[in-house]
């Protein structure tokens, strides 16, 4: 991007809290049930029926709220957000509009180099969602009919809006992760993006740099996955600036992301923008909420990946960068704790390296989520266990690695049942040594010449004779002896 | 002449086994057939139901069964904005034609735990809003006392089916006066409990705020025994208080003894009708004459109480039936080629003119450049309203005043002036404003039209209010008259 512009991004999030109730009502809250199964009276509103605050719901979000730094409103209240769409069967949202249960919090991001930016919360309110439309064609447009699920109306949301905090896609896609993983720390929301339990509202304005004022947004709606986020903030950027360098205005609209064909299209001007008459909502009383009530939530909140970051970084000296994937994920960190409290705690750093390197990489192939970590905390300290007594060398301890993931054993049984224990006897390894010299007097030769790293070739081979099992210090030590030993012949 | 009984003698007869169930079924539904074509108090009778359920509640009795509620076999008719499951619902709008609720109101679920026979539903303005009974989609409902005239709104129907001896008890709902305004206008006697005390569950929202089931019969004794069945704690209602009525006690010499009446000059302005007047303060005196002590005193923000219910009351309703959209239940207008004419026509063919008038006020009341001006400035006056009541009530035990400014009207009179018809409910709007409890007894006839008589309470002082409205009743006996449909009818058909 160039240096000219600076981009001012703003998100509303929407997440589904994980109750085992909706909303309103004590219909199921559960995700992908036969269409129009978990539905009563109150969640199809259905005339004369009434909704009742879902206790569970309200404490999820004070929850994350207090999770995500907020404060809490100790009088908040519903209002009714008006508007007509099939999906939304009362014809009005039952939202917050000017005392949202939580405000003024945030969340601190670590980039890649390490430094950290704060991203702040504006307010965190609790609503309802609607129900689904499936529209029986292509798209709406050429759909004769459309059909409506009512499963997911009621179930309950948490809109989450930042203050215009982020500066590039990147810093949104950490945001949007960072935020992710809390929620899920919690245990309020299961923030799937692909069950759309997360969705997000993207503002996007582009200002020139150093300006102190805001540029004209536009609001993109139905961004549903990160990647979608990150290639919608950079469209827009580029939309918008190429209309001001071509000394244009940028339009103040709502418009919404394609993201198969990779464009944002209009949706709503300014001019048209929708009136939701928000007014208190009369069928619910406000909620008041004591310093106990808040307390006590607060109470029943688990460590929170940034307090583990700092626990990583102080008491067991990891980087920054290191701390913050394996606080990424709540499984990622208990599986991490677990192994060091097994493993040791000097032994840290080589657990965050087997981590980040080896279980990230064959997840990654794999396509594993993290509550599906192939080996478990248990396993890996066995394996340092015997790389630590000598038992196994570090290059066999990768294929003992592979082969704990395939076969789901542990290292000591994988390294008895393949023979991979260290060759440790001198005896038997110089004579390896001093066959391997023999055989290649080729090489000898080089060596014999000053070419040093032949030396290292002839370690190469007698690992490759010993299948890797040979204490790679010993090699060198004996492959040394074995060549002086050949040059004091000739 | 069964159905010329009350309810709690008829829950006696039935209970001692000298009358059955269907017998009072049958004598209901055989007087509803012969005056309802002229009075027009019900949309739907459902006699299969009632009679199915009478024969239930004989073979109950028969087989030694004793557990029965204060209400067995008492037919009750109920005004057509409460759910009844199985039984066609449709607030007297054409846009709810057809609609059968799959699930009971509380109140429903509580009348037939009680014993009671629900017998149909009543007619009434179209989801509740007027006060003339007129605006149904399915035609008028005429006064008892005269068929030439209105019989009040917007429970019309539950107060006129009372009046004519077609039912001993109904239920309506009063919002605004809806249950009061048409009790004083047809001589019968109508309870506005306190808001919060009666389960709005299954009532179809008109007015969330000001919405508030409640009893008509002949008598108190009647509408405080329907009261005690109906009221009290439900879960599925956020705004329900959680309490239970103490039980009303009747019996004894009537006295007033220690009462202290207040009667707010405001409610006593130039919109009343001398005999309406007349009637009142002959009432009054009465109420002193018991024992009362009587003073006069003032409710100043009245006179803005009108403007504000009419921001409110709109500016609720406008979103309460925003549901009505022709998508899942009731009227869809057929042919529309896309979404929003479907809305459009929906909401046009199957909306009445008084309701479309209503929700565009309350539309543009909350609309975002007029929100501050009009919806803010009302819900001020609502707590100025509020504050007075309680000034008043730092006094007075209870307030009287007239319940409706005038006598029955002609039916169309006011029609075609929906301003005019609005100030009928000038004396009962403040009460619901201020969720307060307040009842209308008959107290006498001016010009051959029933008169009004208003009481209003404290927040869940119903029973106290009920208790003194039993002892004027005790001392005047204008709740006895009837009107003579029976001979009306004759002339009509």
């Amino acid at each position: 991007m160039t240096a000219k512009w600076e981009t001012v991004i703003g998100l509303e999030v929407h997440v589904e809290l994980s109750t085992e109730t909706k909303v309103w009502c004590s219909c199921k809250n559960e995700f992908g049930a036969e269409p129009n199964t978990n539905v009563c009276p109150v969640c199809l509103a259905l005339p004369g029926s009434l909704p009742v605050l879902n206790a569970q719901a309200l404490e999820y979000a004070v929850k994350a709220g207090l999770a995500l730094n907020c404060k809490i409103q100790r009088y908040s209240k519903f209002d009714r957000k008006n508007y007509f769409y099939p999906d939304n069967p009362s014809g009005y949202q039952i939202s917050q509009y000017d005392l949202p249960l939580c405000y003024d919090g945030y969340v601190d991001i670590t980039r890649k180099d390490g430094t950290s930016r704060r991203i702040r919360i504006k307010r965190i309110h609790l609503e309802n969602d609607a129900g689904k439309l499936v529209h029986a064609g292509d798209d709406v447009a050429a759909a004769d009919t459309s059909l409506v699920d009512f499963n997911r109306a009621g179930v309950p949301l948490i809109e989450i809006v930042t203050e215009p905090d982020i500066r590039s896609s990147e810093e949104a896609d950490l945001f949007l992760n960072k935020l992710r993983s809390i929620l899920k720390y919690c245990g309020v929301s299961d923030v799937k993006m692909e069950e759309g339990s997360m969705r997000c509202d993207v503002n996007v304005s582009v200002r020139p740099a150093g300006s102190a004022e805001f540029g004209v947004r536009s609001e993109l709606k139905n961004v549903n996955s990160f990647s979608a986020v990150v290639r919608g903030i950079e469209y827009e950027q580029k939309r918008h600036i190429s209309i001001l360098e071509e000394g244009g205005a940028v339009e103040q609209e709502t418009r919404s992301w394609r993201d198969a064909q990779g464009i944002s299209v209009l949706l709503r001007s300014k001019e048209d923008a929708e009136d939701y008459r928000y007014f208190p909502e009369p069928d619910l009383p406000p909620v008041v909420l004591t310093d106990e009530d808040v307390e006590r939530v607060r109470a029943s909140l688990p460590e929170l990946p940034d307090a583990i970051m700092a626990r990583l970084m102080s008491d067991y000296g990891l980087s920054a960068y290191d701390a913050s994937i394996i606080v990424a994920e709540k499984e990622y960190a208990d599986w991490f704790l677990r192994a060091v409290e097994l493993a040791g705690r000097e032994s840290a750093k080589t657990v965050a390296n087997w981590q980040i390197n080896e279980l990230n990489r064959v997840m990654n192939e794999k396509g594993l989520g993290p509550d599906q970590i192939p080996v478990t905390p248990e396993q890996l300290a066995g394996m340092l266990k015997l790389i630590e007594k000598g038992t196994i060398t570090g290059k066999i301890a990768k294929t003992v690695f592979e082969k704990m993931v395939e076969s789901g054993k542990d290292a000591e049984t994988i390294v008895k049942e393949e023979g991979l224990t260290q060759v440790a006897d001198e005896g038997e390894l110089l004579k390896i040594a001093r066959e391997v010299v023999a055989a290649n007097p080729k090489v000898f030769e080089d060596w014999k010449s000053g070419k040093q790293s032949a030396a290292q070739w002839f370690v190469g081979q007698l690992m490759k004779a010993t299948r890797g099992r040979a204490n790679p210090q010993l090699a060198l030590k004996l492959v040394t002896q074995a060549l002086e030993e050949q040059a004091g012949q000739q | 002449m069964t159905h010329k009984l009350s309810a709690a003698r008829l829950n006696r007869l039935f209970l001692a086994g000298e009358l059955s169930a269907v017998e009072i079924t049958e004598s209901v539904l055989s007087r509803i057939a012969s005056v309802d074509p002229v009075v027009g108090a019900f949309i739907k009778v459902a006699a299969e139901h009632a009679l199915d359920r009478a024969r239930k509640l004989d073979a109950r009795r028969k087989a030694g069964d004793r557990e029965f509620g204060p209400l067995a076999g008492v037919p009750v008719a109920v005004k057509d904005n409460i759910c009844t499951c199985g039984i066609e619902t449709t607030c007297a709008s054409r846009i709810l034609k057809g609609y059968v609720p799959p699930y009971d109101a509380t109140v429903v679920e509580r009348l037939r735990a009680s014993g009671a026979i629900i017998i149909g539903k009543t007619n009434m303005d179209e989801f509740a809003m007027g006060s003339s009974g007129e605006t149904s989609a399915f035609g008028v409902t005429r006064n008892p006392w005269d068929l030439e005239r209105i019989p009040g709104g917007s429970s019309s129907g539950s107060a006129a089916a009372v009046a004519a001896e077609e039912v001993p008890l109904s239920l309506g709902s009063d919002t605004g006066g809806s249950i009061r305004q048409p009790a004083a206008l047809t001589g019968v006697v109508g309870l506005k409990p306190t808001y919060g005390y009666v389960s709005r569950y299954g009532l179809v929202a008109f007015a969330s705020s000001l919405d508030q089931i409640g009893p008509f019969g002949h008598d108190v004794e009647d509408v405080a025994r329907l009261f005690e069945v109906i009221a009290g704690p439900d879960r599925r209602d956020a705004t329900n208080a959680g309490r239970t009525p103490p039980e009303v006690k009747f019996g004894g010499e009537p006295s007033l003894k220690g009462v202290r009446l207040g009667v707010p000059r405001e409610y006593f302005g130039s919109g009343i009708e001398a005999g309406v007047r007349a009637r009142v303060e002959e009432a009054i005196k009465q109420l002193e004459e018991l024992g009362a002590s009587v003073e006069e005193c003032s409710l100043p923000s009245t006179e803005h109480a009108l403007s504000a219910y009419y921001i409110i009351a709109p500016a609720e309703a406008s979103a309460n039936l925003a549901r009505f959209d022709g998508v899942r239940y009731g009227y869809r207008a057929a042919g529309a080629s896309g979404l929003l004419e479907m809305y459009g026509r929906t909401r046009a063919e199957g909306f009445g003119p008084e309701v479309k008038r209503r929700i565009m006020i309350g539309t543009y009341a909350l609309s975002s450049g007029y929100y501050d001006a009009y919806y803010k400035k009302a819900q001020q006056v609502r707590t100025l309203v509020i504050r007075d009541f309680e000034r008043a009530f730092g006094r007075f035990d209870a307030l009287v005043t007239p319940t409706v400014p005038t006598t029955a009207w002609r039916l169309g009179e006011k029609l075609d002036d929906p301003l005019s018809m609005y100030l009928a409910d000038i004396c009962t709007i403040p009460v619901n404003l201020a969720g307060l409890p307040a009842i209308s007894v008959p107290c006498g006839f001016a010009d051959g039209l029933p008169v009004g008589l208003q009481l209003i309470g404290q927040h869940f002082a119903d029973t106290q209010l009920l208790q003194l409205a039993w002892a004027y009743q005790k001392v005047t006996k204008h709740h006895e008259a009837r009107p003579d449909v029976d001979l009306k009818g004759g002339r009509q058909q």
